[in-house]
C-alpha cells in the first residue's frame, strides 16, 4: 500500500512538472487557479501556481488513488439526508468540500451525484425528491469550486435502497446522494 | 375475421341495440423474446351489488379443441363482479342452436341468459367459431356473432365473445380483450412484460439488470414509452410491440421520466431536470427537435397525465408545500390546484370519460387509490392497502388497475370505481409493480 502511495505521489510530482515546463492548451485552460472563483466565500483559500518542490507533499492535488483510499476522506461517498429534506447538513460539509477541491483540482475527472429516496410514495415523485437531494450536493460543490459540467445530478428514486428494510433505520440509509466518478 | 351473423329462425334482435363489429381480430405479435409462462393468477375478493345470472353452455367440437372458449368467456364475466354463473351442467343433449334451447329449464335455474355455440374447422386449418346469446325472458337472440380464428386466437376470441355479452348485458364496453403492461424484478432482473387483461399470454418486452418503471401505452396500442436506468440514470424509451424495436426518446443531461402520450400519439409530456429540478416538458414521441417546457417553477413538477381530449394536463407538484395535483391547460395558462383534502396527493390518472381523476392519497401512514370527480371535487377512496401505487383507469373507465403489497410482495390488484368489485392478479416468479392498462384495440 505504502509502495502504491509513494509511486503515486512521484507520478504526481512527475506530471506536475510536465505541466509547468510544457503546458498544453486543454491543461492552461482548465487550470485550477487560473479560474474565476464562482459567487460565495472560498472554503478553500486560494493558493499560488504549483511549484514543484516548493511545497509540502499534502497540499498536492490528489490523483485518483485517494478516491478509492480508504483512509482519505474522498473514500467516503454517501450524504445522508432527513425525512423529507434536501439540507446537507453539517456533518457531510467535510465530505462534500473534499470532493468539490478534488474537481477542482481535477478539471478534467467527471462525477455522477446519484439522488436516492425512501420506498415510501410515488415512485416518480421519489425519482424528484432523489433529484433535489442530488441537485443539492452539486450546487454546494459548484459554491466550492467545481464546475457544472462536471457534476451531472441524477436520481435513482426508491428503485435502489441500500437499505432494504421497511423500518425508519432503513429509510434514513435510503434518502442520501451518492457521489460516483466517471469509470468507476 | 369477425362478421355478424343472424340464425336461420332468429332474425329479430329484440330490446337492445345491436352492433354491428367490424373490427378485424388483429393480433399483434410481441417480438423478441419467447413468450414467458407464468402467468398472473387473478382472484376476486369483492363482486358487485347485484349480478346478472348467465348460463355458458359449452360450445359444440370445442372440448377437442387446444383452448375450449366457454371456460375462457365464463371466466372473464365472473372476473368482472358483474356476473354470476348458472350452471350449465347435466342437459342432454346440450343446445348448440336457438331452436334447440328449453327456456323453461333456464328459467327454473335461474338464468337470465343463456350463451350458446359451435366451433367448427375449416379446411384451411383455421376455425368458424359462432355463439348466440339468448333472452330467456324474452326466449329471443340478443347477439350473434361468427369469427374466424385460427387456433393461437382461440383465446383472444373467447375475450372478444365475452365483450360483446359484457357489452349487451351492462350497456359498457367490455375490456377482456384488451391487455396490461407491468413490470416483474425477479431476484434482480427487471422485466417489462404485456398480458392480455386476463393475466395470459405474457411476454417480456424487455428486461435489464437495471430498474424499469413508469411504462405508458400510446393510445393505439402499438408502442409503449418507459423509464429505464440501463445507462445509470433515469432515460425514456420508445418502443414498439410489432417489431421489437426501441430508442431513447429523452436523455438528457440529469434524469429523464415520467413518460405519458398524449391522445392524438403525437407527443410525449415527460419529466427533465437538464435545467435544473424536475419539470414538465413536452418532446415528440421519435425525441427529435427541442423539448418544450410546460412547467415553470422551483418546485417538482412530476407525473403528467392528458385529459381524454388532450386539453388538460394534470400533475403533481409540490410548489403548495406539499405533493398535490394540479391541473394546467395544454394551450397555456396558470395550473390550478386541484387536490385539498390531505398532505399527500401523487400520480393523477384522467378517467376516459374526463370526468373525474384516479389518483394515491396518503392517509396516516397508508397510501391508498381515491377518484376525484372533476366538477364537484369530491373524494372517494377505494382501497385500503398500506402502499398501493401506480393507479391506471381500464380503457372503459369501470376498473382502475394498481400495484401493492400482499406480505411484502409486489402484486397487482384491481378496483372498480365504485369501489365494490375487488380482483388480485399475483404472479409466482417475483415482484409485480407499475401496471398500466392499455387502450381498447383498434
Amino acid at each position: 500500500m505504502n509502495r502504491i502511495l509513494t509511486a503515486t505521489v512521484v507520478l504526481f510530482l512527475l506530471a506536475l512538472a510536465g505541466c509547468a515546463a510544457t503546458p498544453t492548451a486543454e491543461q492552461s485552460g482548465a487550470a485550477v487557479e487560473d479560474r474565476g472563483k464562482p459567487v460565495g466565500p472560498p472554503v478553500v483559500p486560494a493558493k499560488p501556481k504549483p511549484d514543484t518542490g516548493a511545497k509540502p507533499l499534502f497540499e498536492k492535488p490528489l490523483g485518483a488513488a485517494a478516491l478509492k483510499d480508504p483512509g482519505n476522506i474522498l473514500s467516503r461517498r454517501s450524504v445522508y439526508f432527513d425525512f423529507d429534506s434536501n439540507l446537507v447538513k453539517d456533518e457531510f460539509r467535510p465530505l462534500v468540500t473534499a470532493h468539490a477541491r478534488y474537481l477542482q483540482q481535477n478539471p478534467g475527472t467527471k462525477m455522477r451525484i446519484e439522488g436516492h429516496a425512501d420506498e415510501r410514495g410515488s415512485r416518480e415523485y421519489n425519482i424528484a425528491l432523489g433529484q433535489r437531494r442530488s441537485e443539492a450536493v452539486k450546487q454546494m460543490m459548484q459554491l466550492l469550486g467545481a464546475r457544472p459540467d462536471q457534476i451531472e445530478s441524477v436520481s435513482f428514486g426508491e428503485e435502489k435502497p441500500k437499505g432494504t428494510g421497511h423500518d425508519e433505520a432503513s429509510w434514513a440509509e435510503n434518502r442520501r446522494g451518492d457521489i460516483v466518478y466517471q469509470g468507476e | 375475421m369477425i362478421k355478424e351473423f343472424v340464425g336461420a329462425k332468429s332474425g329479430k334482435f329484440l330490446g337492445r341495440p345491436y352492433r354491428v363489429l367490424r373490427a378485424v381480430v388483429v393480433l399483434i405479435s410481441l417480438a423478441l423474446l419467447p413468450a414467458a409462462h407464468a402467468a398472473l393468477t387473478i382472484e376476486i375478493v369483492g363482486t358487485g351489488a347485484s349480478q346478472f345470472p348467465i348460463a355458458i353452455v359449452p360450445f359444440r367440437a370445442e372440448a377437442g379443441l387446444a383452448q375450449a372458449l366457454t371456460p375462457v368467456v365464463a371466466a372473464d364475466l365472473a372476473r368482472s363482479g358483474l356476473f354470476s354463473m348458472v350452471d350449465a351442467g347435466g342437459l342432454n343433449p346440450l343446445p348448440y342452436e336457438p331452436q334447440d334451447v328449453n327456456y323453461a329449464i333456464w328459467r327454473a335455474r335461474g338464468a337470465d341468459a343463456v350463451v350458446i355455440g359451435s366451433v367448427a374447422p375449416l379446411p384451411d386449418g383455421r376455425y368458424d367459431v359462432r355463439f348466440r346469446l339468448m333472452d330467456v325472458a324474452k326466449q329471443a337472440q340478443l347477439a350473434g356473432f361468427a369469427y374466424t380464428a385460427n387456433a393461437t386466437q382461440l383465446r383472444l376470441t373467447a375475450h372478444r365473445i365475452a365483450d360483446v355479452i359484457y357489452e349487451m348485458l351492462t350497456g359498457g364496453k367490455g375490456v377482456f380483450s384488451t391487455r396490461i403492461a407491468y413490470i416483474v424484478k425477479k431476484g434482480k432482473r427487471y422485466e417489462l412484460q404485456v398480458a392480455d387483461a386476463d393475466g395470459y399470454g405474457a411476454q417480456t418486452v424487455r428486461w435489464s439488470d437495471e430498474p424499469i418503471i413508469s411504462p405508458s401505452w400510446s393510445p393505439d396500442g402499438t408502442r409503449l414509452a418507459y423509464v429505464s436506468f440501463e445507462q445509470k440514470k433515469a432515460v425514456v424509451y420508445v418502443q414498439s410491440l410489432m417489431t421489437g424495436q426501441y430508442q431513447a426518446v429523452a436523455n438528457y443531461w440529469g434524469s429523464n421520466s415520467a413518460p405519458t402520450w398524449s391522445p392524438d400519439g403525437r407527443t410525449l409530456a415527460v419529466v427533465l431536470s437538464k435545467e435544473g429540478g424536475s419539470q414538465i416538458y413536452f418532446i415528440s414521441t421519435d425525441g427529435k427537435g427541442q423539448p418544450r417546457r410546460m412547467t415553470n417553477s422551483s418546485a417538482i413538477d412530476t407525473e403528467p397525465n392528458f385529459s381524454p381530449d388532450g386539453e388538460l394536463l394534470l400533475f403533481t407538484s409540490d410548489r403548495g408545500g406539499s405533493p398535490q395535483i394540479y391541473g394546467m391547460p395544454t394551450a397555456g395558462g396558470d395550473p390550478r390546484r386541484l387536490t385539498f383534502e390531505g398532505s399527500y396527493n401523487v400520480t393523477p390518472r384522467v378517467s376516459p370519460d374526463g370526468k373525474s381523476f384516479t389518483f394515491i392519497q396518503r392517509n396516516g401512514g397508508r397510501f391508498n387509490v381515491a377518484v376525484q370527480d372533476m366538477t364537484t371535487r369530491q373524494v372517494q377512496v377505494l382501497t385500503d392497502g398500506v402502499i398501493d401505487e401506480s393507479p391506471s383507469f381500464a380503457p372503459n373507465g369501470r376498473m382502475i388497475l394498481y400495484a401493492t403489497e400482499v406480505r411484502g410482495r409486489g402484486v397487482l390488484s384491481a378496483v372498480s370505481s365504485d369501489g365494490r368489485v375487488k380482483q388480485r392478479l399475483t404472479e409466482d416468479a417475483g415482484d409485480v409493480r407499475e401496471p398500466a392498462w392499455g387502450p381498447f384495440p383498434k
